[in-house]
C-alpha cells in the first residue's frame, strides 16, 4: 500500500468533477483582478461573485498606499513569531485599534482567520472542558476543538433550544462549557439568533464565543456584527474574526474583556509557533478599518445589493437560503448538475463558488455567491441573468 | 430507565432502517462507515438523532473509537450509566 492509497477515492471524485464540466472547480486561477468586482479568468474579464470581499476593500487605494509605505519603511516580513522577534510596534497598534473598534479591553491578532479560531478555541477549551459547537460550524472551529482535546458536543444548527437541552444534559459534569456560534454562516448566509443564544448562556452559566468573520463590517450599526445588531455584545465573552473578508487583507483576531487574555499569548500554539503578519498587511488593514468605521453607507449599499441578488435569484425560480445576507447560495440536489451549472456560469462570465458535501449543510451541493458593496446594480442584474440562463442550459430550470 | 447495550443496538438498527438508503441486512456488527457508506458528517448527524432518542450526549472524541453499531451502543450504555 502506498502512502497515497487513501486518496484514491478523492482522485476518482476529482476526475469525475472534471468529466462533468471540464474544469477543476477547486483550481480556478484569477490571473489578475481588474477591480474589486472584475477579475481576469481564462484570459477573459469575469464578474466576481464569490470572493468574501464584502466592502470591496481589497482594492482600496488608501490601503494600497499604506501597504506600500509600510513595506518601504519596515520591510516586507517579520521573520518571526509574536513571542519572539515578530512583534513590531504595528502589531500592538493594530491590536489596540481592533480592541477599540469592538470596545473591548484586549485584542490578539493572528496570522490568519483560521488560526484565530484554531488558536483561541484550542487554548480556551482543554481536555477537561466541553465545547458546544453549532453543527454547521466552520472547519477552523472543528479543528480547534481537536487541537485542544476538549470534549465536543454538537447542537442543531441555529437552534438555541437544542443547545439548552444539551447543556442541561451536562449539568453536574465537571469542566467549563464553551459555546461557539457564528454570526453569519459562510455556506448559506444564514444568521445566528444571537440574542437567544445569549439568553441560554446567561441561564446556564456557559461561556460564549461568537465567530463574526462574515458579519463584521456587514451587520450592526457600527459594523461590529450580529451581536451588535441584537444588542447582546456584553454576553459574548470572545469575538473571533478575520481581516480577509470585509477588510480585504489577511489575518485574524480575538477580542475580549477578560483580563486573562494576555495569558493566551503564552499558550496558544497557532499564535506562538507561526510567523506574525507582515507590516504591509497591518498597515493596509488599519487603513481599511478607518474606511469601515467611517463609511456606514458601504454597509447600506452592501445590504441593498444582497437584497437585489437574493430577490433576483428567487424571481428566476431558483432555490436559495431564507435569509437575505451578503452570502447568497443557490441550493441544488445533484453534484453532477451542480458542477455543470457552475461551469456554465463561468462560461457566461460569472465566477461563484462551487460548494460540495460534506462541506455543505444537509448534503446539498451549492452555488455560493457573495455580493459586495461595490457591485453595481447592472453587474448584479447581469449575474442574475447568467444564473437563470445557465440554469436553463443545464436543466436546473425548464428550458 | 437504563437500557442494555443490546437494547440500544436494536434501537439504533431500527432507526437506521427508517432511512431507505441504508442496506436492509445491517445488524449490530455492521460497520458504520464501510457498511452503511456514511461519510463523517452523516455519522455525526445520525449520532445526534440517537442522542435525542436516548437523552444522552456522545462527545465527538468518543466517535473516533467507534466502528460498529454495537460499539456505539456500548459507548452510549457506558455514558448513560455515568461511567
Amino acid at each position: 500500500m502506498t502512502l497515497f492509497a487513501k486518496f484514491d477515492g478523492l482522485a476518482q471524485a476529482i476526475d469525475q468533477l472534471r468529466a462533468d464540466g471540464g474544469r477543476n472547480p477547486f483550481g480556478v486561477v484569477i490571473e489578475r483582478p481588474v477591480s474589486s468586482t472584475v477579475g481576469v479568468i481564462e484570459g477573459r474579464e469575469t464578474l466576481l461573485f464569490g470572493t468574501n470581499n464584502y466592502l470591496g476593500l481589497s482594492q482600496y487605494a488608501p490601503s494600497i498606499e499604506a501597504a506600500a509605505a509600510a513595506a518601504r519603511s519596515m520591510g516586507v516580513g517579520t521573520t518571526g513569531s509574536r513571542i519572539a522577534n515578530g512583534t513590531f510596534g504595528l502589531h500592538r497598534e493594530l491590536e489596540q485599534r481592533i480592541a477599540a473598534f469592538f470596545r473591548r479591553r484586549d485584542a490578539m491578532v493572528f496570522s490568519t482567520g483560521y488560526q484565530a479560531n484554531l488558536g483561541t478555541i484550542s487554548t480556551l477549551a482543554g481536555k477537561d472542558d466541553y465545547l458546544l459547537l453549532d453543527a454547521d460550524s466552520h472547519a477552523s472551529i472543528y479543528d480547534g476543538s481537536r487541537l485542544g482535546y476538549a470534549q465536543v458536543v454538537r447542537f442543531r444548527h441555529n437552534d438555541p433550544d437544542d443547545l439548552h437541552k444539551r447543556l442541561r444534559r451536562l449539568d453536574g459534569t465537571p469542566g467549563a462549557k464553551l459555546v461557539v456560534v457564528e454570526g453569519i454562516y459562510s455556506m448559506m448566509g444564514d444568521i445566528a439568533p444571537m440574542a437567544e443564544f445569549a439568553a441560554v448562556k446567561r441561564e446556564t452559566g456557559a461561556w460564549l464565543l461568537a465567530d463574526e468573520a462574515h458579519s463584521v463590517g456587514v451587520i450592526g450599526e457600527h459594523g461590529r456584527g450580529v451581536a451588535e445588531r441584537d444588542g447582546v455584545e456584553a454576553d459574548i465573552d470572545f469575538v473571533v474574526g478575520t481581516f480577509s473578508k470585509s477588510l480585504g487583507t489577511v489575518g485574524g483576531y480575538c477580542v475580549s474583556d477578560h483580563p486573562e487574555m494576555d495569558l493566551l499569548r503564552l499558550c496558544s500554539r497557532p499564535y506562538m509557533f507561526t510567523a506574525s503578519l507582515p507590516p504591509e498587511i497591518i498597515a493596509a488593514t488599519m487603513a481599511a478599518l478607518v474606511e469601515l468605521e467611517h463609511r456606514p453607507e458601504l454597509r447600506t449599499a452592501l445590504m441593498g445589493n444582497a437584497q437585489r441578488l437574493h430577490s433576483g435569484l428567487v424571481r428566476a425560480g431558483l432555490t436559495t437560503g431564507p435569509a437575505v445576507s451578503p452570502v447568497v447560495a443557490v441550493v441544488l440536489d445533484d453534484v453532477a448538475q451542480a458542477v455543470a451549472y457552475w461551469n456554465r456560469l463561468l462560461d457566461l462570465g460569472v465566477y461563484v463558488n462551487l460548494s460540495l458535501p460534506p462541506a455543505t449543510p444537509n448534503q446539498n451541493p451549492l452555488l455560493r455567491s457573495s455580493v459586495m458593496a461595490t457591485h453595481t446594480p447592472a453587474q448584479i442584474d447581469t449575474a442574475v441573468e447568467a444564473f437563470a440562463q445557465a440554469a436553463r442550459d443545464v436543466g436546473v430550470l425548464p428550458a | 430507565m437504563s437500557e442494555t447495550p443490546a437494547q440500544i443496538s436494536a434501537l439504533i438498527v431500527e432507526k437506521l432502517l427508517a432511512n431507505p438508503k441504508v442496506p436492509r441486512d445491517i445488524n449490530g456488527g455492521s460497520r458504520i462507515v464501510e457498511d452503511l457508506a456514511f461519510d463523517s458528517l452523516a455519522v455525526m448527524n445520525f449520532v445526534m438523532e440517537i442522542e435525542d432518542t436516548l437523552d444522552v450526549s456522545v462527545p465527538l472524541d468518543r466517535l473516533a473509537d467507534i466502528r460498529t453499531i454495537d460499539d456505539l451502543a456500548n459507548c452510549i450504555a457506558t455514558l448513560k450509566s455515568g461511567q
